[in-house]
């Protein structure tokens, strides 16, 4: 699945489009750059031509030093192969009128920019590692609660959509119903966000789909966030043992990430809402160093060993 | 498990009315049921995953069925996208 193609820097860039129109649906494979300086000197053995490639002042200045015509010719035909997505000039300097010739025989688009190399060199760096970054999507509901990101996963139909209206209604955000795009934009960094088409809204059972922004306002809702801790909903299997002190973590891994998950069972009467509420905001306080299950089993435990209870506070 | 490829004949692809429907099907079944476009895979029993995907006729659409009832999933999810 090709992620991003010239045309999208094109846009994103302002970038303006020399020669080469009939290349710029080329896809971009990787976020790496390549200042091909070694290359303008002729050394081509290790030329990454499926980065993109950026032209600088020191390129530049080194290829018009070049007397030979036929070099000169030469090392730009060698720049623009089959599998080149797009060659960028920097600083808005001259194309050399041989890489024109070059473009146009090979279709491979040469664009121009009035930023500086280095500049330029990182904004697209970032931009591609943005868009070229693993991703997947999930079956879930996706809400910022109290600043923490909160994935909501379980079967269909057990109540995830019901609840996320209800935390809306609390004053929380919701990032994305049922289908939840997940990037992983660095290491250890999900983000998620709502597939276009489906961004704002919720579907509940008995009232089909609702706009949560025009219903509750631009404040009920994110369109993406980072996903700090995943909460599954089950419903109550009478065999299973649930965690009753909360010192476990268990993990879910997504892509190559690891998050806490937390899995709670649904029941007649049990107010979900609140429970994920509370979990999100004790996620913020385990985070801060307080962990109320460990600071209760360590003190637990020291009663045990010194064996006498020694009540103090009375 | 079972998967299948295959090409949406529905005339109107799946619209809001017919991927009510499509989801409506899915959940008559116990298996777990996934459909992907464009390499992107929803949960075919999630009515808002299957509209994000926008699946128009004609498109190419892989459907994956796992558990005690796939076989017959697949066969009522393939008859639906034939649009017969």
């Amino acid at each position: 699945m090709v992620k991003v193609r010239m045309k999208d820097l094109i846009d994103k860039f302002n970038l303006e489009l020399i020669s080469g129109e009939e290349g710029i649906h080329r896809p971009i494979q990787t976020s790496d750059i390549s200042r091909p300086g070694l290359e303008m000197a002729g050394f081509f053995t290790y030329y990454p031509a499926e980065r993109l490639q950026l032209l600088g002042k020191t390129e530049l200045s080194f290829f018009y030093g070049l007397e030979d015509p036929l070099k000169r010719k030469e090392r730009m035909d060698r720049l623009c192969t089959d599998e080149t997505p797009g060659i960028i000039i920097s600083r808005s300097m001259d194309v050399p009128e041989e890489l024109i010739e070059a473009s146009e025989r090979t279709e491979v688009p040469i664009l121009r920019s009035n930023v500086t190399t280095t500049r330029l060199s990182s904004r697209l760096t970032n931009f591609l590692e943005g868009q070229l970054a693993p991703s997947t999507a999930i079956h879930g509901v996706l809400v910022d609660i109290y600043g923490v990101g909160v994935l909501i996963t379980g079967q269909s139909g057990v109540g995830k959509s019901e609840t996320a209206l209800e935390l809306v209604k609390r004053g929380h955000r919701l990032v994305a119903d049922d289908s939840v795009e997940i990037k992983q934009e660095s290491e250890n960094t999900l983000i998620g966000n709502a597939p276009e088409l489906i961004q704002h809204l919720l579907e509940i059972r008995g009232l089909g789909i609702i706009n949560v922004m025009t219903l509750f306002g631009a404040g009920a809702i994110r369109n993406y966030k980072k996903i700090s801790l995943v909460i599954t909903l089950e419903l109550w299997d009478q065999k299973k043992v649930y965690d009753r002190l909360g010192l476990e973590e268990d993990m879910m891994q997504i892509i190559d990430t690891k998050i806490p998950r937390m899995t709670i069972p649904v029941r007649p009467g049990r107010n979900l809402a609140v429970i994920i509420e509370v979990a999100a905001m004790n996620f913020r306080l385990k985070n801060m160093g307080m962990n109320a299950a460990r600071q209760f089993s360590e003190r637990l435990t020291r009663e045990i060993q010194t064996g006498d209870y020694e009540d103090t506070e009375y | 498990m079972v998967e299948k490829e295959l090409v949406v004949k529905l005339e109107t692809g799946l619209q809001a009315r017919p991927a009510a429907l499509f989801v409506q099907e899915a959940n008559r079944f116990q298996s777990e049921i996934f459909l992907e476009k464009d390499g992107k895979k929803v949960n075919a029993k999630s009515i808002m995953g299957i509209m994000s995907l926008a699946v128009s006729t004609g498109s190419k659409v892989i459907i994956t069925t796992d558990g005690n009832d796939e076989v017959d999933a697949m066969e009522a999810l393939t008859e639906f996208v034939k649009g017969e």
